[in-house]
């Protein structure tokens, strides 16, 4: 693999994480638990949505094939994309919901920092741009954990249940493969096992602050940036590639 | 020649702080800060224009509206490019842009504020911020999103008003 195949393959899951977790986040409106915090997840899912954007039509240029941001978003297929599996798991309840921002966002917001600085301009430039979100995405997703954490018996129990259920999937956002090794190598990516030890000690004082337990690393589920995904990210594509699917390339 | 390039940037600025941000229409997009640079060759001219938060939907409303406004002005040959570098903060907001908030109704965003870590102890930390209409202190936030994406909403504690906050970022 070329440092340029790695560098688009890298950007390419940038952009389905980012999708993926908009879509998911989509499903609150309508079903949030208060009004604002519907208008939260909608924001949220905005952001992300304008991050993937970026993201894919970055990779278009840089494969030179001629494909837009619509094309790689809504005409690829599960086995192509990279997100990881922590995303694609269905909302739960807003506890869970919140648990999962957490996770992922204190792990992206790290990687986005790490990619503010790489020679890969345009990929430094939309990491300084999201960064901007992810630090007000935390700092929302965090007071709610507390708020949940360290509040109601029941509002704890579930939270912490929350946190048991995703751990299984926060180990592969540490795993480097060829990938992630090319672009620490070759493009100043982030160095997986470092940002491994400074996501520990935010998550490790921010649940302690909640009153949540961290659990004991088992076993961990992987597979997602390789597009070995679970059976819940096929239907989140049939539902957002539905328009494209029936009417290729339709536009307004 | 060179007289009739910087006339027509000058002319291209002048139109450029008439047109209005479309959720915020009180602010030019000048005032907002977004337009990065009017470079003029020749006949032709290229605006910078910074997009504000990454999934915010009047990005290419602006854009549209950029081409529109000069070409209606006389210039004829515009196009916009878009700047990620440096990325738009709320501190891009000029003064002028600060106080027609104020007069407006809505809460500036406080300078130097954008980004400030949060993480750690000064998590739960709120910010203080103004009732735009009586400048009182004592207020307090009802929801951090608000009808846009870049608005909180608020009430003032001593006038009852509601109003918004133009949130730091």
């Amino acid at each position: 693999m070329t440092k340029e195949q790695a560098l688009i393959t890298y950007a390419t899951r940038m952009g389905d994480n980012a999708i993926v977790m908009a879509q998911r986040l989509s499903e609150w409106v309508g079903h949030g638990p208060e009004l604002e915090e519907e208008m939260a997840m909608a924001n949220f899912a905005l952001d992300y949505v304008g991050q993937a954007r970026m993201f894919f039509s970055y990779a278009g240029e840089l494969d030179g094939n001629g494909r837009n941001e619509d094309e790689i978003c809504f005409l690829r297929d599960g086995w192509d994309y990279g997100n990881v599996l922590l995303l694609e798991q269905p909302n739960g309840d807003f506890g869970e919901t919140i648990a999962r921002l957490v996770l992922f966002e204190t792990f992206y917001s790290l990687q986005l920092e790490a990619l503010a600085s790489s020679p890969a301009r345009k990929l430094a430039e939309i990491a300084a741009c999201a960064i901007r979100e992810s630090t007000y995405h935390i700092r929302h997703a965090s007071h709610w954990l507390i708020r949940l954490g360290d509040g109601t018996d029941e509002s704890h129990r579930r939270v912490q249940h929350a946190i048991d259920r995703l751990w299984t999937y926060t180990g592969e956002l540490f795993e480097a493969d060829q990938v992630d090794r090319i672009m620490q190598a070759e493009w100043e990516g982030p160095d997986l096992t470092a940002l491994r030890e400074q996501w520990h000690r935010q998550i490790d004082a921010l649940l302690s602050k909640a009153t949540l337990q961290k659990p004991a690393d088992g076993w961990m589920d992987s597979g997602g940036k390789q597009g070995h995904h679970s059976e819940h990210l096929g239907y989140i594509l049939a539902e957002m590639q539905s328009l494209q699917r029936t009417y290729p390339g339709a536009n307004w | 020649m060179a007289a009739q390039r910087k006339t027509l940037e000058a002319s291209a600025w002048e139109i450029l702080e008439q047109i209005p941000d479309p959720e915020i229409p009180v602010l030019s997009i000048v005032d907002l800060g977004i337009v990065r640079s009017v470079e003029v060759d020749g006949a032709k001219v290229t605006v910078g224009v910074a997009p504000t938060y990454s999934g915010c939907p009047a990005t290419e409303v602006i854009e549209d509206s950029v081409v529109k406004s000069l070409q209606s002005g006389g210039i004829d040959r515009v196009s916009v490019r878009r700047v990620l570098s440096p990325p738009w903060t709320s501190d891009w907001i000029s003064d002028r842009g600060r106080e027609k908030l104020r007069e407006y109704g809505i809460a500036p965003p406080e300078k130097g504020a954008a980004r400030g870590k949060m993480l750690g102890d000064t998590i739960i930390a709120e910010r203080i911020v103004a009732c735009p209409r009586c400048g009182t202190e004592n207020t307090r936030k009802i929801s951090e999103f608000g009808s846009t994406a870049c608005k909180a909403s608020y009430k003032c504690n001593e006038c009852l008003e509601p109003f918004e906050y133009f949130k730091c970022i």
